[in-house]
């Protein structure tokens, strides 16, 4: 058995070298940062970010909260996620619904099997 | 000392029972003295399952008689099937017990400083040692009936550990009170089915069934009444919605145990298909209704995850969508059983990725939940629309969610990655598409942890939080021995998947080794 060399069914995983070519390239990557532009000044409005001309935003008020993540994707799947919230209604009595329908669905499906 | 370890399995579930009652008496006296009892008595009982599993691992299964003239004594002379209480003892039972004890153990370690400003610690810890000794009761028991006193142990004192923080809004006790009727619902089916059995056979211990199963129509009842009552203690889908309730209202350790106490269920669900059924049941039918379910509660469970502004609530819907991958693993195992060339060519694989899939995600789960408690712990809320710029303050906190986030998301080189790589390629010779969603729900989890990472620790520090400080340490090392195994798992994945894993799919798979273990034949 060769160490780190997981068999996958299919193929084979070693976590060493995926690790060891990780460092590789972080190391060149980093290399290549470091031979960034030559006339890049610290503290100068070249470290701004440019929001099309508008003025910034004080950092504080420029934290993007969690309910405003992925407004988009919820957006795009409204007519997905309606239906399944509301059918987590926090009600105990459909929590046992639920069980007695999976029950019963379980027991149709093996007894004509 | 030898003499004492011959009673380890036991021990393990004497020790943690004899602390839960020891702990009200001596916080009568001293307070302090219970939190580290607690996690004496649990390091201990860690111990002693190492032992016994390297006992199994080496020799095989163990079995222990309760109350016999010669432990391993299970059928005395003139008796056609053993009566007495038994420990069996296999490689699947004791990879569960080892889960157990690491969790329990770290939960005690954590509560030393998370619970400290709390009352009713003695009742606390009470609680916990119950619940630690009742998963324990229910992974090594091979009696169906001891299994049933284990299952009610566990949900008697989960649904008093979930309802145990007292709120003025009050939904702690609400959550407790849900999870209490869910459990009385999955208890007296499971009680049913046990009655269905000893009607039939007079017999309450499994091997014992399971030798003269004969899938009468009162056995596929009580498969029925086990399959749907088990998978829903497991949280799968549609039968979850009491998880995230239950989840997010207990203290963030005990959470971490709630998980290895779901995984228990999904133990016993994979006992009773595999060791007790096996293949008189149709195992085409039933294992893809465990297949459906796991697929169902890999998706519904992340999509529902992604939009939750409360990081427990997130993370518990996350613990049923990975549920979902442990129920595909080895749904896929059981539904090509009876086809020894698809069982050897990918079945036990996708095997061997289910059953990873559960140590592995009791270890980032468990990660990711205490990380939620030390946010609350430091903050005061689970909204994570109210948090934000955290790392800056809690630079290990924030280090441990990197770990947890990744190894859930399967990004490699952490623990999630090798599980999840074994079931994506063994699935896909199964079914293509089976394989296609459990990577989109990958996708969908890291999309997931991306935004918690960002809402609770990126940013600007928020000024209500300038004064925020890390963790107290036994919080951070118990969050720091997680990460760690999540580590090793994850660049050592064929150490435990050839010494751990392998053997435990092997215990489920050979029936006929379970049952002579117990009645003898070998």
């Amino acid at each position: 058995m060769h160490i780190g060399l997981l068999e996958t069914g299919s193929g084979y995983w070693n976590a060493l070298i995926w690790v060891i070519t990780a460092v590789i390239i972080g190391i060149g990557v980093l290399w290549l940062r470091n031979k960034g532009q030559e006339n890049y000044k610290k503290n100068t409005d070249q470290t701004k970010p440019f929001l099309s001309g508008n003025p910034e935003v004080s950092k504080e008020d420029s934290h993007v909260g969690a309910s405003h993540i992925y407004w988009g994707f919820t957006e795009a799947l409204k007519k997905y996620y309606e239906p399944l919230v509301k059918l987590h209604t926090g009600n105990i009595n459909d929590y046992s619904g639920w069980i007695v329908l999976m029950m019963a669905i379980i027991f149709i499906i093996v007894g004509v099997s | 000392m030898s003499s004492i370890l011959m009673h380890a399995p036991a021990l393990v579930i004497a020790l943690p029972l004899l602390a839960a009652f020891v702990t009200p008496i001596l916080g009568r006296f001293n307070r302090k003295t219970i939190s580290w009892l607690a996690s004496f008595t649990l390091g201990l009982t860690l111990l002693l399952t190492i032992f016994i599993a390297k006992q199994v691992l080496t020799n095989g299964p163990i079995v222990y008689v309760f109350g016999g003239t010669e432990i391993g004594l299970t059928l005395p002379f003139g008796y056609s099937m053993p009566i007495r209480i038994i420990f069996q003892i296999d490689a699947m039972g004791i990879f569960m017990g080892l889960i157990t004890a690491v969790v329990a153990f770290l939960a005690a370690i954590y509560s030393i400083s998370y619970m400290e400003q709390h009352t009713g610690l003695d009742k606390y810890y009470t609680l916990l040692l119950l619940l630690a000794t009742s998963m324990f009761g229910m992974e090594l028991t091979g009696d169906i009936f001891n299994f049933f006193v284990f299952f009610e142990i566990a949900s008697i004192s989960s649904v008093a550990l979930v309802a145990f923080r007292s709120t003025i809004s009050g939904e702690p006790a609400e959550a407790g009170l849900k999870y209490m009727v869910v459990s009385s619902i999955s208890a007296l089916m499971v009680l049913f089915a046990i009655g269905l059995f000893y009607g039939q056979y007079d017999a309450l211990n499994i091997a014992t069934i399971a030798s003269v199963m004969q899938f009468t129509q009162l056995d596929k009842i009580a498969l029925i009444l086990l399959v749907t009552v088990l998978s829903m203690k497991a949280g799968s889908v549609p039968m979850h919605m009491w998880t995230p309730d239950a989840y997010s209202e207990a203290p963030a350790a005990i959470t971490m145990v709630l998980v290895a106490a779901s995984q228990a269920s999904l133990y016993a669900l994979f006992r009773i298909t595999f060791s007790l059924y096996n293949v008189t049941l149709n195992t085409i039918t039933v294992g893809w209704i465990i297949i459906i379910l796991g697929v169902l509660s890999m998706f519904i469970g992340v999509t529902m995850a992604i939009i939750q502004s409360d990081i427990k609530r997130l993370m518990a819907y996350h613990a049923i969508s990975q549920t979902g991958y442990m129920l595909l693993g080895v749904g896929v195992g059981l539904a090509v059983l009876t086809n020894p060339a698809a069982l050897e060519s990918y079945g036990i694989k996708a095997m061997e990725g289910g059953i990873f899939h559960i140590m592995n995600h009791a270890m980032y789960k468990g990660l990711l939940f205490l990380t939620a408690g030390s946010l609350f712990y430091r903050t005061g809320t689970r909204d994570l629309n109210r948090m934000g710029g955290l790392a800056h303050n809690m630079a290990y906190t924030a280090t441990f969610f990197i770990i947890g986030a990744a190894a859930i998301a399967g990004i490699p080189p952490f623990n999630g990655f090798a599980s999840k790589l074994i079931i994506y390629e063994s699935v896909y010779q199964f079914n293509p598409l089976l394989s296609i969603i459990a990577m989109l729900v990958s996708i969908l989890t890291l999309a997931s942890f991306v935004k918690v990472f960002h809402s609770a620790f990126l940013g600007p520090q928020l000024e209500h939080y300038k004064s925020v400080q890390e963790v107290p340490k036994s919080m951070v090392l118990a969050m720091a021995t997680l990460a760690c195994i999540i580590v090793f798992f994850g660049l050592f994945p064929e150490l435990i998947v050839k010494h751990i894993v392998h053997p435990a799919v092997m215990a489920l798979i050979d029936q006929a080794r379970y049952t002579a273990t117990i009645l003898g034949g070998i």
